[in-house]
């Protein structure tokens, strides 16, 4: 598969070579430019600790956006902000051109968020297909009584949406394990099944948190490789996590850093990384 | 006939879902339905229904219930004994308040009141969990004794304070009171297992159940994919309290006959319940009938062989039967937490490949 | 005054001595589950435990006699001899020791990494177990226990009060032997609380605690820790088994009363051992008043049964991490 002159066909372009990853942003400008989600001078405390600290960012319709910062520097605490898991206690956070109040989480899953997460969150007494299946929760009609009789809309419900998972199963290959308890599922398969089922829920805001941690080159390659696909075929909004500088600054169009949870950077990976703060933040300058 | 999937192609996802996709389960499936519905009518007696068959039956509604709530949903209840008293208190007063109504609607009723109650104690489990919940049961078992002690209402301010079933009939045929026939009291109960089992497998096979298994599995996952956890936890509670209601209106009408609150559903029965979910699997239909069997018939074998066969005291047996059943709990938990169940479904995995196991 | 302000006064005194009772066995409960994140249900059950067998080498029964006699057709209960008391409540001890051995050995060994609940329920198993064993060992029927504590109220500070009232009013009813639990209760959470600061074993239960895998890796033996933990949880079981043993005769409802001990530990929370203390008492004095107020007046009585429990979960429900517990940020 040939996607802007570069291939695709299984590898991503060695992390370390920097010369020639000079980001997608240059290559493919595939975004719309409408913003789907904006934070607006975010502070999020827990107790006298402060999380985030006055951030404000967008993430634009079609783009990849990258969150990076040394450890602790706030970057999950931004999508648990975004996903309803804690409430910021200033600022506004604006999706899809309205502002947001105060949701529950599942509310804002109803919203087209999905996410993955950072230490695997699977249902481990649930089989891959399950999982997956339950991706689709959103989508499907609630009502206990609906399904007391399996016949009619229940099953044809199911039936149907089981068409949709079995197409995740195959794009993401994972078609052997499909009736394997995820429990016993290799770590790097685990991560691929979290992706399939926020996949699942057709999300129009997908937020990966740190979706390579742990994984070998191989690993790496292809969970970029569906990364790219994603947002490609299905034109999903994507902001992801990510230490790997070498993966972000292949895969993300724009990259906002972080730092003692400020935003110290905000731009193409090209930008980021001739950004003197940035720089200093990931070298290890000290901090007055 | 050999045990395989072999030649057994499935052409449709709805072939795939189906509940006993192999061919032979389900002809083995039919078999047992037809022959509880069929033969077993004919075949018994007073001693096999009320020692055996009956509490059976009735139990196995009971740990089906408790079983949607632990094994499915993942909250743990000691209040099961609770909840059955509900649904026999419940019982006595629509039979005695409604006599013209049939009995099948008043035990229909009895599980839905039921479920208003175990939603309300279900209430907690948005903020409690874990065995911070069990304890939190407790509250229900203990409770709800005791207001079936105290309130003299709920009894009809009868002087011994215990309740007793009034004469019901369906199509003619008397299923409570003394001169209930066993075969009759028995296809009563049947109805309610085969109907009750067959709604909980649909239940618990769809989303409905996958919302449930995704809140026991990790809650916080859960809620951040889209379940609502006040829908899904008080949605098994109210579903899983019908069940334990309606098991308790059956004990007290078909089974029992009279019942003094604090002997017949005391905290002793929120255990058995329990132990028979252990040992017949969590999350598990079939364990349900497997545990429930198991814990009916483990003290009617020790009684037969202590009592009957080696003339020991009655209640030198009855220690016994603590002891084993305790050690078997932790046997259980220590060697297959996954119950009965577990070992059926590694039985048909061998089988499947028997005899050429590579 | 009036007398009902008294009474009133009496019933919170008598809340309070109850309360140490029950703070007694959630002790046993706290230690347990502070070294192994384990909910040892079967503490109540091991009260029990404790005083049969206390009572059974007291009085020098033969342990499954009417097994025994069961299977041989001989007619033996007794040896015929009685203990001193003392050295009773060591073999007592030393028994209580040996199980928690074979607790490890047995259970606890095969169930490491098990998720809490199923820990949980594998107690719920032993508790059963236990009863049924209890009751094989050393026959089910109601005895008396009766190790030298003070029986009786106390008649110094019923006479000393006295003068508090009016005339129909003889002054405050204490049981000497609630006065004793108290202050052996005191006693058992100074040493306690002494030896997990001050003591080798202390430190490593408290690493133990904090982090079972951090403390493996520093050369912590996780199973000599459980073994000690549930030795000094048996010992603690012992004592509480003696004090409501002496009190009201050792039966089969000990165990129901141990259950108490689950919603104060809901209160406390479960690791702290003041939490325990001060649990117990809240529950001892909030089921006594309520009953003296609401209860027996208005609601037909026996309010006792439930009220701890309901306490506790309407507690729960307004701050989950208990009284001394601290805030829960959950985590992704």
């Amino acid at each position: 598969m040939i996607r802007n002159g570069r291939s695709f066909d299984g590898r991503v372009d060695a992390p370390a070579d920097s010369g020639a990853g000079t980001g997608r942003a240059a290559e493919t400008p595939g975004t719309s430019g409408a913003v789907v989600m904006e934070l607006r001078g975010i502070t999020l405390r827990f107790g006298g600790v402060t999380a985030i600290r006055e951030t404000t960012f967008d993430i634009q319709e079609g783009e990849i956006r990258a969150i990076i910062g040394p450890n602790g520097a706030g970057k999950s605490s931004v999508l648990n902000v975004i996903n309803g898991f804690y409430h910021p206690q200033e600022g506004e956070i604006w999706y899809q051109g309205r502002q947001r109040g105060v949701l529950k989480p599942h509310q804002i899953a109803h919203q087209g968020i999905a996410r993955t997460f950072q230490n695997i969150a699977l249902f481990r007494g649930m089989t891959t297909l399950d999982n997956i299946m339950t991706g689709r929760l959103t989508r499907m009609k609630s009502g206990i009584f609906r399904q007391l009789a399996w016949w009619g809309p229940a099953e044809r419900e199911e039936t149907e949406h089981r068409e949709a998972v079995e197409q995740i199963i195959d794009f993401l290959e994972i078609q052997a394990i499909r009736k394997t308890p995820v429990g016993r599922l290799p770590y790097g398969l685990q991560k691929r099944v979290e992706l399939g089922r926020a996949l699942a829920a057709e999300p129009s805001l997908l937020l990966l948190d740190e979706p390579m941690a742990g994984m070998n080159v191989e690993e790496k390659e292809d969970m970029s490789r569906f990364i790219l696909d994603v947002n490609d075929e299905f034109g999903t909004t994507i902001a992801l996590i990510e230490h790997d500088m070498g993966v972000v600054m292949d895969l993300a169009d724009r990259v906002v850093v972080m730092d003692y949870g400020r935003k110290i950077g905000d731009g193409t990976p090209d930008d980021v990384r001739s950004n003197e703060a940035v720089i200093n933040a990931y070298l290890g300058v000290a901090h007055d | 006939m050999l045990y395989r999937e072999v030649g057994d192609f499935k052409a449709s996802y709805a072939a795939d879902q189906a509940t006993f996709s192999i061919a032979f389960d389900r002809w083995f499936y039919h078999g047992i339905l037809a022959f509880a519905i069929l033969v077993v009518p004919f075949l018994i007696n007073d001693y096999w229904a009320n020692a055996v068959i009956l509490p059976f039956l009735i139990y196995s509604i009971a740990a089906i219930g408790l079983n949607i709530l632990t094994g499915y949903c993942g909250q743990v209840s000691l209040g099961t004994g609770g909840f059955m008293a509900v649904g026999a208190y419940a019982c006595y007063k629509l039979m005695t308040a409604f006599p013209e109504l049939n009995i099948f609607f008043c035990v229909l009723l009895s599980g839905g009141v039921t479920a208003l109650v175990g939603a309300v104690f279900g209430l907690p489990s948005l903020r409690i969990k874990g065995f911070y919940l069990a304890v939190a049961t407790l509250a229900a078992q203990f409770f709800l004794v005791w207001l079936f002690n105290k309130v003299a209402w709920f009894y009809n301010y009868s002087a011994s304070g215990q309740i007793n079933a009034p004469e019901r009939t369906v199509f003619g045929f008397e299923v409570t009171g003394p001169e209930a026939m066993p075969w009759s009291a028995y296809l009563f109960c049947l109805v309610f297992v085969i109907g009750l089992a067959w709604a909980a497998r649909n239940m618990t096979r769809g989303s409905n159940g996958r919302r449930w298994m995704a809140i026991r599995d990790m809650d916080i996952a859960a809620e951040i994919i889209g379940v609502n956890p006040l829908g899904a936890k008080l949605g098994a509670f109210a579903v899983s309290s019908f069940y334990v209601g309606v098991a308790g209106a059956l004990f007290f009408s078909v089974y029992l006959g009279a019942v003094e609150v604090t002997e017949a559903f005391g905290i002793q029965k929120s255990f058995i319940v329990l132990f028979m979910i252990i040992i017949g699997g969590l999350g598990s239909i079939f364990g349900s009938f497997a545990g429930a069997a198991f814990m009916v018939l483990l003290p009617v074998l020790l009684k037969n062989i202590m009592v009957g066969k080696l003339g020991w005291a009655t209640d030198l047996a009855a220690h016994f039967e603590f002891a084993i059943v305790g050690a078997l709990i932790v046997f259980f938990l220590v060697v297959e937490p996954h119950g009965l169940a577990m070992l059926w479904r590694i039985i048909k995995e061998k089988l499947r490949l028997w005899p050429f196991p590579h | 005054m009036s007398p009902g302000f008294f009474y009133g006064i009496e019933v919170v005194l008598n809340g309070l001595m109850t309360g140490v009772m029950y703070s007694l066995v959630a002790l046993g409960f706290v230690l347990i589950f502070k070294a192994s994140g384990i909910f040892n249900y079967a503490q109540g059950v091991m009260a029990l435990f404790a005083a049969l067998t206390l009572v059974g080498f007291q009085d020098g029964q033969i342990p499954f006699s009417h097994l025994i006699n069961a299977v041989f057709g001989t007619k033996i209960h007794h040896f015929g001899w009685h203990l001193p008391a003392i050295l009773a409540v060591l073999f007592a001890l030393g028994v209580m020791i040996l199980f928690a051995w074979l607790v490890e050995k047995l259970i606890l060994k095969h169930l490491v990494n098990q998720e809490p609940i199923i820990l949980f329920m594998a107690t719920i198993g032993l508790a059963y177990f236990m009863e049924g064993f209890g009751d094989l060992m050393w026959g089910a029927d109601i005895k008396t226990l009766d190790v030298g504590m003070p029986q009786g109220g106390n008649l110094w500070i019923e006479e000393s009060t006295a003068f508090l009232g009016g005339e129909d009013f003889y002054g405050f009813y204490l049981d000497n032997l609630d006065i004793w639990a108290s202050v052996v209760a005191l006693v058992l959470v100074v040493s306690l609380v002494l030896l997990s600061q001050y003591t080798k074993i202390g430190r490593a239960l408290r690493a133990v605690a904090d982090d079972h895998q951090a403390a493996l890796s520093v050369g912590i033996s996780l199973r000599v820790i459980w073994v000690i933990v549930w030795s000094v949880a048996g010992f603690v079981a012992l004592v509480a088994g003696i004090m409501w043993g002496s009190k009201s005769g050792v039966q089969f409802s000990l165990s129901l009363i141990a259950l108490k001990a689950l919603p104060v530990l809901m209160l406390g929370g479960f690791t702290s051992i003041p939490g325990a203390i001060i649990g117990g008492l809240i529950i001892g004095v909030g089921e006594k008043l309520f009953e003296f107020l609401l209860g027996a007046p208005f609601l037909g009585g026996a309010t006792e049964n439930w009220f701890a429990y309901m306490l506790a979960l309407v507690f729960l429900v307004f701050r989950p991490q208990g009284l001394f517990g601290e805030k829960i940020i959950e985590r992704v």
